[in-house]
């Protein structure tokens, strides 16, 4: 076969994803208005689950494709799995949404909605496989391009118009430092390639200044992209002002893709000596990040802003498993994201689901007051994505945070977890103001729920996958992460 | 038979049951009501048929259970020994009586209610039958959502204050024991119960473990001056909810540390008798000079509990048998008068809506039959003789008079400000003339109230007279624990303190297990 062919094969999740992502824009265009976005979103949804199938079909082990540009290995399938299912969610979950008319009678239900949703799970679907500086950039940006659109989805609205403005601002700013990290590295190891970076880089006689500085704005790049302290001011701004759909699609699959991104780089580029300086680095930004994401969000009104904030903190407690450098603590990290993208699509899908009164959005925590007598099932679902975030047992989000611990433990990483687990029991204070906004207070309001069967479903869904009887599925996931995260480290 | 995963499990199936049944309010409380009844009667049965079946000379444990559900974190690893069947015993032997306390008493909410008990109840049930140490997390911690939610809920005015307390109080102290477990199983390379309390780690590890898991269980005992959680926490919960936290949850803390402090870390235990002692010591006279000026019956009977935790504190760190023995006699003992008291309250208080020990008095002319059994379980309270108390902390004292005479010394005074302050609030509530009409037309115990009042009594007569039948289950346990702490360096600051070296020895912890068999 010739090499190009063999590599279209290969990369076989992003070839369908691009094909699609064309074709539903072409489907959506030839479609009459009024059924065009239901249209185009079923066809987004079935081209995602295509995507996921020929992910099995994949052959075992290491596949490099594009002349090393591109690696599809377990690590990649495992994210790529994550992804996938986390953008055919945020597709559906907007539907709702898209199809209600706002207050001064204008619908946002465009088609090209999900055929952006598909192009950004192709750039991060490219982010999780890329083996090379460019092809990271690549799809970093394939990522981000659309999002900023999404971000400024409720084009009449001011605060959506400025979440995107600022998303891009900033975005564009880290982007830029990205690149600044990309030359450096390229100019003092000598490759773009990972694999190629690391062996240049262990030949090395003395680690040079300009490599470190390089890896510095890389991560800094990186840290954005994760909206890890002190990379987050955009987090809870953009989580505020953009659609709340939109705002639950950030939280979950460009949080894993990144998480996954940097991962790789970081372990495959700089394995051995360098990697202390950059776990030195990691561990700065978990602990800031776990700590004022704790803090920072104690203050907040907003439920939006607050679960913006709780995404921070958790994005720390899941750079505690990178810290390590270590097969185990890669494997606790996927862990990790695996369960925090079912706990905060979770709420966000809580919080889009519930309507007040007038038929407006909820937004305000003082608004969830008794929640538990008007919605007793939506509370129940919310209460158990709060407790879970908060790490208590027996619900199945203290288990990754029990895993990236342990995995920190295990290399020595005492005082991370220490820290780490303190900044856990501040944390469980916001989570506990929202359950006794729920349960404890009187109602406000009458809350009403919008009704759609799926997006309940979704709810039901993860609320049983964080009740203890998700611990049921530990043990396979264990197995799965330990697999992916073995690919990092060639044996 | 897997009897105590059904043990475990039946309560959570219930409270699903009683969670999403069918009907309108009034019909749906009451069948709550009825199912939460049944399912902690067949758990009692059940508990019941555990002691029989029990082989009370071994010191293994039974009933064992072996599930790698949860492989590589944990496992589903189950299994009893003397000291987790005694107190599973207190557990099961509560629950119906507290569901019965709140049958009339609450009547918000109730499906929601009753679920969180039975979740309480299995989780209880969890922490004292878990051999893997992760597992005994998992059920340790989760305790803390349903008793959030029945203080939060159902308590009284300041329940969102006190429901806050407890919650982060207990989690701060929790996850720094979280991080010791987590080094340990480490070190050791299994989270089995067993195979790390025959694990020897290195003494300057021990003490930084031992002071992890003193953080954790200091809280839920607790200790002064980590104790202030517990005032508010019962002053606001509703009457059951005192008596599961009173009868059960503050056992946790005694439990944790004789089936994790004293064995797993028994040199660090040996080398900080003084810090506990120290503690127990303040605890004792500052809480019981404090319980003597409360005007709240509640608060009067939470101080004194943490008053009597000193004394099992104290106990245990004696780190000889007659000490842990008594502890143990003492955990169970507490468990039924403390729960027993709140309940007296809480019959008053359903009548008067009041806690205040100002609005009562003459009782005695008025409620005979609560005057009794309040007298009763205020003695039970003071350790008269024939009642459970006298037996507990007599061993106490014995065991401790041994390791350090000071904090025996000490320790003693607790007895006499007990009863000062027990007395004198029996006096104030029982005596005298009644404070209004409305305290002097208070109908006397209705049948439903003797039948809960009644079984305690009996319990705490039995275990007065006839202690044997607690003691014998788990003899084998507390010999294992102290053969662990045997030959140990103590240090050597209390025993210093001992008054006169000349008394008769009554046993050194080295021969003190083989001497009382």
């Amino acid at each position: 076969m010739h090499p190009i062919l063999a590599s279209i094969a290969i990369a076989g999740p992003e070839t369908i994803l691009t094909l699609g992502s064309l074709a539903a824009l072409m489907l959506g265009s030839f479609t009459p208005q009024h059924r065009a976005l239901t249209v185009t979103s079923l066809f987004a949804v079935a081209i995602l689950a295509v995507a996921g199938f020929s992910l099995l079909d994949a052959p075992a082990g290491r596949s490099i494709a594009f002349d090393g540009l591109y690696v599809a290995d377990d690590f990649s399938a495992f994210l790529k799995v994550i992804i996938l299912a986390a953008a055919a969610a945020s597709v559906l979950l907007a539907l709702p949404w898209l199809g209600e008319r706002g207050p001064d009678g204008i619908s946002f239900g465009r088609f090209e909605y999900p055929v952006l949703l598909l192009l950004a799970a192709l750039g991060m679907a490219m982010m999780v496989s890329a083996n090379d500086l460019l092809s990271l950039y690549v799809g970093l940006e394939l990522a981000a391009l659309p999002s900023y659109v999404l971000a400024a989805f409720a084009r009449n609205d001011a605060r959506s118009s400025e979440a995107g403005l600022k998303y891009f601002v900033l975005g564009a700013l880290a982007s830029g430092m990205l690149l600044y990290g990309v030359t450096l590295v390229y100019g003092f190891a000598g490759s773009t390639q990972l694999d190629v970076i690391a062996g240049l880089v262990q030949g090395q006689a003395e680690r040079s200044i300009g490599l470190l500085f390089g890896i510095v704005f890389l991560l800094a790049g990186l840290a954005f992209k994760v909206s890890a302290v002190p990379f987050h001011m955009w987090t809870p701004d953009v989580y505020e002002g953009a659609p709340t759909p939109v705002a639950a699609f950030f939280s979950a699959a460009p949080k894993a893709a990144a998480l996954g991104l940097m991962a790789r780089v970081l372990v495959v580029a700089f394995p051995g000596a360098v990697a202390a300086d950059w776990q030195q680095i990691i561990m700065v930004i978990a602990i800031a990040s776990m700590v004022l994401g704790a803090v920072a969000a104690v203050a907040q009104t907003n439920v939006k802003r607050l679960l913006a904030y709780s995404s921070i903190a958790n994005i720390g407690f899941a750079l505690v498993g990178l810290a390590p450098a270590s097969p185990a603590g890669i494997s606790a990290l996927l862990f990790y994201i695996s369960v925090y993208v079912a706990m905060t699509l979770g709420s966000f899908l809580v919080v889009l689901q519930l309507r007040r009164p007038d038929g407006s959005p909820v937004e305000a925590m003082a608004d969830l007051a008794g929640l538990s007598k008007s919605q007793p099932r939506l509370a129940l679902a919310l209460a158990i994505f709060m407790f879970s975030l908060a790490g208590i047992p027996p619900l199945l989000g203290f288990w990754p945070k029990f895993a990236v611990f342990q995995a920190a433990i295990a290399s020595g990483l005492l005082g991370l977890a220490i820290i780490g687990f303190v900044a856990s029991v501040i944390a469980a204070f916001y989570y506990l103001r929202l359950i006794k906004i729920m349960y404890f207070d009187e109602p406000a309001l009458a809350l009403a729920s919008s009704g759609s069967p799926v997006n309940g479903a979704m709810i039901a869904a993860c609320a049983i996958f964080c009740s203890p009887i998700g611990m049921l599925a530990m043990s396979p996931l264990a197995v799965a992460t330990a697999r992916a995260a073995a690919a990092l480290f060639p044996a | 038979m897997p009897i105590l995963s059904i043990m475990i499990l039946l309560p959570v199936v219930a409270a699903l049951v009683v969670a999403t049944l069918p009907g309108g309010d009034a019909e749906r409380a009451g069948r709550a009501r009825v199912v939460a009844l049944a399912t902690t009667l067949v758990e009692f049965a059940a508990g019941i048929w555990l002691w029989l079946n029990f082989d009370a000379a071994s010191p293994a444990f039974q009933f064992g259970e072996q599930l790698e559900l949860f492989a590589p974190y944990f496992g589903w690893s189950l299994g009893i020994d003397g000291i987790a069947l005694m107190l599973i015993m207190l557990s099961v032997f509560l629950m119906p009586l507290c569901v019965l306390a709140s049958w009339a008493a609450v009547n918000k909410r109730v499906p929601e209610y009753m679920a969180a008990f039975l979740l309480m109840e299995s989780l209880m049930i969890g922490t004292f039958a878990a051999r893997d140490i992760f597992l005994f997390y998992l059920f340790f911690e989760g305790g803390l959502i349903p008793m959030f939610l029945i203080i939060g809920i159902w308590g009284g005015a300041r329940r969102i204050y006190a429901s806050y307390k407890f919650f982060l109080y207990t989690l701060l102290g929790s996850v720094l024991m979280l991080v010791a477990m987590l080094w340990m199983v480490g070190q050791a390379g299994s989270s089995d119960i067993g195979v790390l309390a025959r694990t020897d780690f290195p003494v300057g590890a021990q003490f930084w473990l031992f002071l992890a898991f003193f953080a954790s269980f200091a809280v839920k005992m607790p200790m002064w001056p980590v104790h202030t959680w517990l005032p508010d926490a019962h002053v606001e919960a509703p009457t059951a909810g005192s008596v599961i936290l009173a009868g059960v949850l503050l056992k946790l803390g005694g439990y944790g540390f004789i089936r994790f402090s004293l064995p797993m870390f028994p040199d660090a235990s040996a080398q900080l008798i003084w810090l506990v002692f120290a503690l127990s010591m303040v605890a004792v006279v500052y809480t019981s000079l404090v319980a003597l000026v409360q005007h709240d019956m509640k608060k009067l009977i939470a101080y004194s509990s943490v008053a009597h935790m000193a004394f099992v504190t104290g106990g245990l760190f004696a780190l000889n048998t007659q000490g842990i023995e008594g502890a143990m006699l003492l955990m169970l003992s507490h468990g039924l008068v403390s729960g027993a008291l709140f309940l007296c309250v809480g019959v008053i208080y359903d009548r008067l809506h009041t806690r205040e020990i100002g609005r009562y008095g003459g009782l005695a002319d008025t409620m005979p039959k609560y005057a009794l059994v309040l007298l009763f379980f205020t003695m039970a309270s003071v350790g008269l003789p024939a009642t459970s108390g006298f037996v507990a902390e007599f061993l106490v004292l014995l065991g401790l008079y041994q390791t350090s005479t000071w904090a025996c010394l000490v320790l003693t005074t607790g007895i006499i400000l007990g009863a000062g302050y027990m007395l004198w609030l029996y006096a104030r509530v029982a005596y005298g003339k009644a404070a209004g009409d409305d305290t002097r037309a208070m109908p006397d115990l209705s049948a439903r109230e003797i039948a809960i009042l009644a079984p305690i009594v009996i319990a705490t007569l039995w275990m007065g007279i006839y202690p044997k039948s607690f003691q014998t289950p788990m003899k084998p346990a507390i010999a294992a624990v102290v053969a662990r702490l045997d030959g140990r360096e103590l240090a050597t600051v209390p025993t210093a303190m001992t008054l006169s070296p000349a008394l008769p020895a009554l046993a050194s912890p080295a021969h003190a297990a083989e001497s009382h068999h």
